[in-house]
């Protein structure tokens, strides 16, 4: 006989006798059922590759809601997402974006920026005032003054990576995100702005310091202007929600 | 004496209701006429009912029905070594839709592979399987699809590979490979298994994936041996090996509830599979569950295409082994137990899971890199999910740790290749 089998069996004997199957509970919960989500939304400090993945915990409920069901119909493309969530019932969807909403999560630390540079000016200038001669309106005007979200259903700009939002600005002016989509706000805002001005508005939201009393924007919602909400078909009033 | 007084009550209703009730002066003829036409609707009426669920068991809805799109409208992408197939819209629309077809047009689609102009159609509509459906179930079916409202729906036309898209080749496949017949029941065997094997061979058009196809798309004769699925990474497993998916040793009740819900403790469904027990397969009644189940069992063994080859156990193998277990302890063993043993209705055992150990490894490196979550049934809304590790671990770690995953606790199964990752990471 093969004395590395032997040594093998052993070994497997062993492993059997030493390491008996530990039963393990499966909580009936929803932390338990997003686990398929923490590998890339975690609460972890992000690196390298994992950079790109944008912090969801905290984020407006129907906005959470919103990117689901875009991700799985298809809608607002990106493979790996809609694989996951594939023949995933609206309630689901919205149990999962309940509880991402309702997490409280350290935010990373602010990515470093020099304060004299220049593109400091341009994102200040577009995120507070926008540019009128342009038809860019300012991104406090939606995203609420801090720039941490409008309850339901628009998203906060503050603690996510640079790389982040710079890739959707480019999805935005190529048309790969919210494809078939008409109108949609930030598609349209995406397209008037240059490259420059993308980089220097990606910049500073990535180096904003966000306090911890803002870690979960649990603030009541507040009614858009009329004229705004209806260029983003991106924010669907729910008439019922299915909880 | 109470019920006395209840009886009482209800007779001087019912007297009341009889009292109340217009007069009716109908003659006889055309007191006949009306029971005719009671009759009828409640026939129509029953016929779509059965119709409603025989679409669905042949799960017309899954390739009729865009990503996303509107139920039966079309449109569905199969994307094939022919070419590209866009399927059509079935709705009851005049223009777009059949709703110009008759009963036989229909028949002779099922029936005959033939579309309403009499041209031959692509075996891409498993015709090859429904010329077994029964005119009646036929019939009723197309009654369902006509009933439907009518989604105007145009879509675009699919592309066929040369010289796939000269027809008369068509032609000729049918003399080969296909002959038009409906299903004769053994009568060796006892209704239930003969309703099984209908429902099988026919209208759940199941070799339609789990057989061996050449590029031609032509199949190699191994009825429910198991395939690589044209156009897709995905491999639907033999139905007839025991080192794949044959249940021959499995429980009846198991089968069932394998068809009804996607899951047992033995196996779970994923994939394309997983989209059949949703779609369709949920929706059986006892009664078909059960017969699909007692053939499905019955199925003569046959030995599997190809055996996986373990590897003879070197120090090499060994370290990788190793290897592939440190990562199995960060990443997996949390829901799969220290000893592949799962957690029964939430997470599958790895321990003895055919669906990890067969030959192909492609099913299970796709459910690494993809996850996903188990099917939704009416009995399951919020299942458990796997997290996708493809941005996570590179080809590499995730050979390593299905190697171990597959030679581990009993498991034997061939090693697994950084290559054979990188293949599934492409294609549907």
């Amino acid at each position: 006989m093969n004395p590395s089998i032997l040594i093998r069996s052993a070994q497997i004997a062993l492993l059997l006798i030493g390491l008996p199957a530990v039963a393990h509970e499966i909580p009936d919960t929803t932390e338990e059922r997003v686990k398929a989500c923490i590998i890339c939304h975690g609460p972890e400090d992000k690196k390298g590759r994992d950079e790109y993945y944008p912090r969801i915990a905290g984020k407006p409920e129907g906005y959470l809601f919103n990117q689901l069901r875009n991700f799985r119909d298809g809608r607002r493309h990106y493979r790996p997402m809609a694989l996951l969530l594939e023949g995933l019932p609206d309630a689901y969807l919205w149990e999962m974006a309940g509880y991402f909403a309702s997490l409280k999560q350290a935010f990373p630390p602010p990515e470093p920026m020099r304060a004299s540079s220049p593109k400091v000016k341009t994102a200040r200038e577009l995120i507070e005032h926008g540019d009128a001669a342009r038809n860019i309106p300012a991104c406090v005007g939606c995203h609420g003054k801090d720039l941490m979200g409008i309850a339901p259903f628009i998203p906060g700009l503050i603690g996510l990576p640079r790389v982040y939002i710079m890739a959707q600005f480019g999805n935005w002016q190529h048309g790969a995100l919210m494809r078939g989509r008409t109108p949609d706000c930030m598609s349209e805002i995406a397209k008037k702005l240059t490259t420059e001005e993308v980089s220097a508005v990606a910049m500073w939201l990535a180096a904003q310091p966000v306090p911890e009393s803002d870690w979960r924007h649990a603030g009541a919602g507040v009614e858009l202007p009329k004229r705004l909400a209806r260029r983003c078909a991106s924010i669907i009033p729910q008439k019922s929600n299915p909880k | 004496m109470r019920y006395g007084f209840v009886t009482i009550l209800i007779a001087g209703f019912t007297g009341l209701g009889i009292l109340l009730a217009p007069p009716v002066t109908l003659s006889p003829a055309a007191e006949e006429s009306k029971a005719a036409e009671i009759r009828d609707t409640a026939e129509i009426e029953g016929q779509r009912v059965r119709g409603a669920y025989l679409a669905r068991i042949g799960n017309c809805l899954g390739c009729h029905t865009a990503y996303s799109g509107l139920p039966y409208a079309g449109g569905h992408i199969l994307d094939t070594s022919i070419g590209i197939f866009i399927t059509p819209n079935i709705t009851s629309d005049k223009e777009t839709g059949i709703g110009l077809w008759s009963e036989e047009d229909f028949w002779r689609a099922l029936h005959n592979g033939r579309g309403r102009d009499g041209n031959l159609l692509y075996p891409a509509f498993p015709y090859s399987e429904y010329t077994r459906v029964s005119r009646e179930d036929s019939d009723a079916i197309f009654a369902y699809l006509q009933s439907l409202p009518a989604v105007r729906q145009r879509n675009a036309p699919s592309r066929i590979n040369f010289p796939f898209n000269w027809r008369p080749l068509l032609q000729i496949w049918q003399l080969i490979y296909f002959s038009p017949g409906i299903y004769l029941p053994d009568t060796l065997r006892d209704d239930e298994w003969n309703r099984g094997a209908y429902l099988v061979q026919g209208l759940g058009h199941c070799n339609a994936c789990h057989t061996r196809r050449n590029i031609l798309g032509i199949s190699k004769g191994d009825i429910l041996g198991g395939g690589q699925l044209m156009g897709s990474n995905w491999y639907a497993p033999s139905l007839t090996s025991l080192q794949e998916a044959s249940t021959a040793d499995w429980p009846i009740e198991d089968i069932k509830r394998l068809l009804k819900t996607g899951s047992t403790s033995r196996a779970v469904t994923t994939g394309p599979m997983a989209n059949v027990v949703s779609q369709s397969l949920q929706f059986l009644t006892e009664d078909d569950a059960r017969a699909v189940a007692k053939y499905l069992k019955s199925l003569p063994e046959t030995e599997p295409r190809s055996r996986g080859i373990a590897p003879p156990l070197t120090e090499e193998v060994d370290r990788q082994l190793k290897k592939g277990g440190q990562i199995y302890e960060t990443y997996c063993q949390d829901c799969h137990g220290n000893l592949g043993e799962g957690a029964p209705g939430s997470y599958p055992a790895l321990a003895g899971n055919r669906g990890v150990t067969m030959a192909s490894p492609t099913n299970a490196i796709r459910s690494i890199l993809n996850g996903g979550y188990a099917p939704v049934t009416e009995v399951q809304q919020r299942p458990y999910g796997m997290p996708p590790f493809a941005q996570v671990l590179p080809d590499g770690e995730i050979a390593l740790v299905l190697s171990y995953i597959r030679n581990s606790w009993g498991n034997r199964g061939s090693l697994v290749t950084p290559e054979q990752v990188d293949r599934s990471r492409k294609g549907a």
